[in-house]
């Protein structure tokens, strides 16, 4: 394949992403600007926001790639990460948006009261930001390389300037409306090549998918005492519950109006999810009609950008493949940006901001704090996604959400819910779910993945991390009834009550 | 113009329905009575969708040969997996909606009238 049209089309985005940022620059004045777009985001298109955000290299290249890999059994990653907005709409959706927080760790602060949590909270959404965006420099280098034969690096290094650049110049409120139109981006490149490729494919009596039973049959992939019910369960539980606690998702609440809105975004956030997701099985599917792994350079998350020149050839093939590098670089750009801003955020006000304050007395403007922020929150993981493994994108995001689910899931379900939640009880059941989650991680990536239930116990840990996490929280939490924050009752009132009840009216201090 | 949320001084009314909630029993009951009802409703929602996205792993566990039925040469476990399961995530989450505003707003009633 040529690489200019596709070249062409990653530009194309690139420059998009830039002019909606600076577009957005001209609005945002205020500080509340550039974290939350001054709360004045619509559900349409916020919904259209968190989808764009939402979307990484994982949905758009990593699950027809697993599809493709192992068949049936790769169909519960699609399902659990939209399942993860059942979770967060009924446990925290609306409750996020009263309590008034920008970020994970001020709604801890918060609830809690405490600033050790606070600290607590800020080292983990560094952590689990910095472990999703590791993945979409991965795939924005072979992205990159495959469709237009750059250097690997080249495709992470452009990643990097458009996201520190947009999110320097615009923060927030320009980043909601860049994230809007991803989301549209990246469903009409992926949807529209589906369906030329089903339309030939239907047309020419294309071959059919050539596959084994443990591909099409569940549960049957691989020797039986991988323990497959057991995966499949852990699996389903990190990334339903851990959607709930993913830095990036969490800071779009913040920008609905009210709570009822805050539902109202993320019953459309399901339905954008779920179109988008039917389209990308269709690429694993037809890709083993198509394609066979015995290629040179394999690998199964390049199934969606090989397909077209399979199937049709010339230039139709070309722009085919040009509108889906242009759409997977749509969903590098928007997730980095997206985890960036959370990551800014939080390492503006708990690390940059008393820094420089230090420095410079106190003689230096919040945006400046905002801008270098952003520039340390993106060249970490830039430099560390070269040392680490290339392993499937969707498999690498997973353990992403097996630490948010095992640490910021048990904090926010029982902050929200379970007003005898004490500040020793969060931090330990923070600390406990953090250790083993990132152990179980550590030991599954050093020794690889082990047959036998000792395997299927650390490769998908999150079936009873998650639980052993929760338990710690409760079991300190009641061991130390006189450490319950002293504002609770407040402070639940405040995120129970719908809005119109006048808030001054609860005795709580106003909404901002 | 910059500003921060926290260090600024919070806002604080004293109405009638700032002491039903706060200070009298009366305010606790509701209170809690509202946190019970959504919760209660939040566990059925979720226990619903857990035990309906796992009946199909454990139903091809227990019985393999379910995971093979097909309609039409399609597979229905793709079907069901594949599709179906999204527009049926789409209800579950807009009949919940729903329910937790009707719920809220029964709260505001009561207490409006109460206060």
């Amino acid at each position: 394949m040529s690489g200019v049209l596709p070249g062409l089309a990653v530009l194309a985005v690139c420059v998009l992403t830039l002019v909606l940022g600076v577009f957005g620059l001209r609005l945002s004045r205020r500080t509340s600007d550039f974290y939350v777009a001054g709360r004045t985001v619509t559900p349409g298109r916020n919904a259209a926001a968190i989808g764009g955000e939402y979307l990484s290299a994982a949905s758009f290249l990593g699950v027809a790639g697993l599809v493709y890999d192992t068949g049936v059994d790769a169909l519960w990653y699609p399902i659990g990460y939209t399942a993860g907005y059942v979770v967060l709409l009924v446990l925290v959706a609306a409750p996020l948006r009263r309590s008034g927080a920008y970020t994970l760790p001020d709604f801890a602060e918060a609830r809690l009261e405490s600033r050790a949590v606070r600290h607590l909270c800020t080292v983990l959404v560094v952590f689990i930001g910095w472990l999703y965006l590791v993945p979409q420099f991965q795939g924005a280098g072979f992205t990159l390389r495959l469709v237009t034969g750059a250097p690997e690096r080249l495709g992470a290094t452009v990643v990097l300037v458009v996201v520190v650049l947009s999110v320097a110049a615009g923060g927030m409120r320009s980043i909601t409306l860049v994230q809007a139109v991803q989301y549209w981006v990246k469903l009409t490149a992926l949807a529209v090549p589906a369906g030329v490729i089903v339309a030939v494919w239907w047309a020419t009596r294309g071959p059919l998918p050539q596959v084994d039973s443990s591909w099409l049959l569940p549960l049957t992939g691989e020797v039986p005492d991988r323990h497959h019910l057991y995966r499949t369960f852990s699996l389903l539980v990190a990334l339903a519950l851990g959607t709930t606690g993913l830095p990036h998702v969490v800071v779009r609440y913040y920008t609905n109006p009210d709570g009822a809105q805050a539902r109202r975004t993320t019953v459309r956030v399901l339905w954008l999810l779920g179109m988008f997701y039917v389209v990308t099985i269709v690429y694993g599917v037809l890709g083993r009609a198509y394609l066979a792994s015995s290629a040179e350079d394999w690998r199964a998350d390049t199934v969606v950008l090989r397909l077209p020149a399979q199937v049709v050839d010339g230039v139709p093939a070309d722009l085919l493949v040009a509108a889906l590098a242009g759409g997977a670089f749509a969903a590098f750009l928007s997730t980095s940006s997206g985890l960036a801003v959370a990551v800014t955020g939080v390492l503006n006000q708990d690390v940059v901001r008393p820094l420089l304050a230090k420095v410079t007395g106190g003689d230096h403007s919040e945006v400046t704090g905002f801008r270098l922020a952003a520039v340390v929150a993106v060249l970490v993981p830039y430099g560390l996604s070269r040392f680490f493994p290339e392993v499937g994108l969707a498999a690498f995001v997973t353990l992403a959400f097996v630490v948010a689910a095992s640490t910021f899931f048990p904090l926010l379900a029982l902050g929200v819910w379970w007003p005898r939640l004490t500040v020793p009880g969060a931090a330990a059941g923070l600390l406990v779910g953090a250790v083993l989650a990132t152990g179980a991680i550590g030991v599954t990536v050093l020794v690889g993945d082990r047959p036998g239930w000792a395997g299927a116990l650390l490769a998908q840990p999150a079936a009873w991390t998650v639980p052993v996490a929760l338990l710690t929280a409760v079991g300190v939490s009641l061991a130390t009834p006189h450490r319950i924050p002293r504002g609770t009752r407040r402070t639940l009132v405040r995120l129970h009550t719908p809005e119109s009840i006048p808030t001054g009216a609860l005795g709580v201090p106003a909404r901002r | 113009m910059t500003s921060s949320r926290r260090g600024a001084p919070p806002v604080r009314q004293r109405t009638p329905a700032t002491d039903l909630v706060e200070q009298t029993e009366v305010g606790e009951l509701y209170l809690q009575g509202l946190l019970r009802a959504q919760l209660r409703l939040a566990l059925t929602v979720l226990g619903v969708f857990a035990a309906a996205l796992l009946a199909v792993p454990v139903l091809v566990t227990l019985v393999p040969a379910t995971g093979a039925v097909s309609l039409a040469g399609v597979p229905l476990v793709w079907v069901l997996l594949g599709v179906l399961v999204y527009p049926a995530m789409v209800a579950l989450a807009a009949w919940y909606a729903h329910q937790a505003g009707r719920l809220e707003t029964r709260f505001s009633d009561v207490v409006g009238r109460d206060a």
